[in-house]
């Protein structure tokens, strides 16, 4: 379906303190994609990331979902298409029980109840969380406020899930569980993240974003071999593909 | 800090007393409330001096924490924390009011004293009142039932936010100011200076969140309603609790039960 396809062309974002993040971006991810947003603090991963569902609306350039340009007028659909996830779950996270919190966009979307509880238990129990369903935000763990941020995004059923560092400050466990969590979603999906090993499991893709521009984008395993390129943009080689410390001392 | 992350725990704990199921959890969350509206009315009512009077309220209380399985020590605790208010606004009419009411043997007890105990008394029974209410509904039904009510929904919404975010912001508060500590000596950098800073910070912080929040609740479609999908319904055996409980605290009010107890059991005595 047309409607996965994301499409940027040049954009620019200056934040209104004068700040600009984003000089001529252009991309293009397309239907069921993985592609992974990588680069230094600043960089400008989180401002592209609030551009994808109108969080914030190009002061140049554009971005399309589909066959349809972000505008104030198409914001509804686009945030349907879109779903993004927050690097805090506290930030997400804001209703009372963990049930009203995944109902939360379903209802606002106006679907008949029993819709929306069809929805919910559905997205609760894509992540594992339906246990959760009456209990208060605050009293979860840091991987179940994730699990439950996430789900409270695909009970809106989005065809593109977006999300902000969703590794950061989660146990190693947990870590592969969110990451075996995410292999098994068909939606198209962009990461941003500093976690390259977990780009190294999930996504197929990777752009590298250095001081507002695109430094480079292309096959992960090329991305990450390019030493130079990493260094050159506050990265490092993935773990995994360093030396290992017992066989190779340095 | 420790105090922060120790009020927080104890709300938390409070909140969840309201997770248990007996029957008086079950119950729906408007009657409870009406309910506790209609004791804290009925007790607030009685005149300066009525102490004999209020005892028979005891009974509200003291049913609702046993049926509904609260720790006592604990609920204790939290009304003996807020206990100075109602202290001090009593502390002085002893002095005032001098005029003796009755004789206790060779004490002779002034009006000062009846009233304070009368103050005293309605403190305890409205404050555990209120604080039983939520520990068998839970905050957030509490703020469901106000706006059921009536209650104007932004108002709802506001309570409902300042409850959640509570956690989320003495959290912070707590671990900026266990940071301060941990690099302040000899009581150098707990000063003011410092500390207006530091208020500053979690302003900041307080609306960078309130920012964040704000977007997401836009991209999951946030229009300015907030909708709720738990279906209220009133059983007779809510009706039934309502209606029960205020008949007696009507009754109570109107009629001196404790005096007819009292003469009945002296008349027997004779």
């Amino acid at each position: 379906m047309s409607h996965h396809i994301i499409e940027v062309d040049d954009l620019h974002y200056t934040y209104p303190d004068g700040n600009q993040v984003l000089k001529g971006i252009s991309v293009r991810v397309t239907h069921g994609e993985k592609v992974a947003l990588v680069g230094a603090n600043g960089a400008g991963k989180s401002t592209l990331l609030l551009q994808f569902n109108g969080c914030l609306l190009p002061e140049s350039g554009r971005v399309r979902i589909g066959e349809m340009p972000v505008t104030k007028k198409t914001l509804k659909h686009v945030r349907r298409t879109v779903g993004l996830i927050f690097q805090d779950p506290d930030d997400q996270l804001f209703m009372p029980l963990v049930y009203d919190d995944v109902a939360f966009g379903p209802l606002n979307l106006g679907l008949s109840p029993e819709e929306v509880d069809r929805q919910v238990m559905q997205a609760l129990a894509a992540v594992g969380a339906v246990h959760l369903k009456d209990r208060p935000p605050y009293h979860l763990s840091g991987g179940e406020k994730r699990a439950v941020a996430i789900a409270a995004v695909l009970s809106l059923t989005p065809a593109i899930l977006v999300m902000d560092e969703p590794s950061s400050n989660l146990d190693p466990k947990t870590r592969r569980q969110l990451i075996e969590l995410l292999k098994t979603f068909e939606h198209s999906l962009i990461i941003a993240t500093h976690d390259l090993d977990l780009v190294l499991d999930l996504c197929p893709r990777t752009i590298v974003l250095k001081e507002g521009r695109i430094a480079a984008d292309g096959p992960t395993r090329a991305i990450m071999a390019d030493e130079a390129l990493l260094s050159a943009c506050n990265l490092e080689k993935p773990l995994r593909l360093q030396g290992c410390p017992v066989c190779t001392p340095a | 800090m420790g105090s922060i992350e120790n009020s927080l725990y104890n709300i938390g704990y409070l909140e969840t007393l309201s997770y248990q199921s007996t029957p008086i959890h079950r119950l729906d969350p408007r009657v409870k409330l009406l309910t506790t509206m209609v004791f804290i009315v009925a007790v607030v009512s009685f005149p300066k001096y009525a102490v004999g009077s209020l005892m028979p309220f005891m009974l509200y209380p003291v049913v609702l924490i046993a049926l509904g399985n609260l720790p006592v020590g604990f609920l204790g605790k939290k009304i003996l924390i807020a206990a100075p208010f109602a202290f001090f606004i009593g502390i002085f009419n002893p002095l005032l009011d001098r005029q003796v009411m009755a004789h206790l043997g060779p004490l002779a007890i002034s009006g000062g004293w009846v009233s304070f105990a009368s103050i005293m008394l309605r403190f305890v029974l409205t404050v555990s009142a209120a604080l039983i209410l939520i520990a068998v509904t839970g905050f957030h039904q509490v703020c469901a039932a106000l706006e059921r009510l009536g209650m104007p929904r932004a108002f709802a919404l506001q309570l409902l936010f300042l409850y959640r975010y509570l956690f989320v912001l003495g959290g912070e508060a707590a671990r900026m100011v266990r940071a301060r500590a941990l690099r302040s000596f000899d009581g150098r950098g707990l000063g003011f200076g410092t500390y207006g800073s530091l208020l500053g910070h979690l302003l900041l912080r307080t609306l960078d969140r309130a920012q964040r929040l704000h977007l997401a609740m836009l991209s999951r479609g946030f229009d300015g309603e907030i909708r709720l999908l738990r279906p209220l319904q009133l059983h007779g055996r809510d009706v039934g609790f309502f209606l029960g409980w205020s008949a007696l605290f009507v009754l109570l009010r109107l009629c001196n039960i404790s005096q007819w107890w009292g003469t009945w059991v002296m008349g027997l005595v004779k």
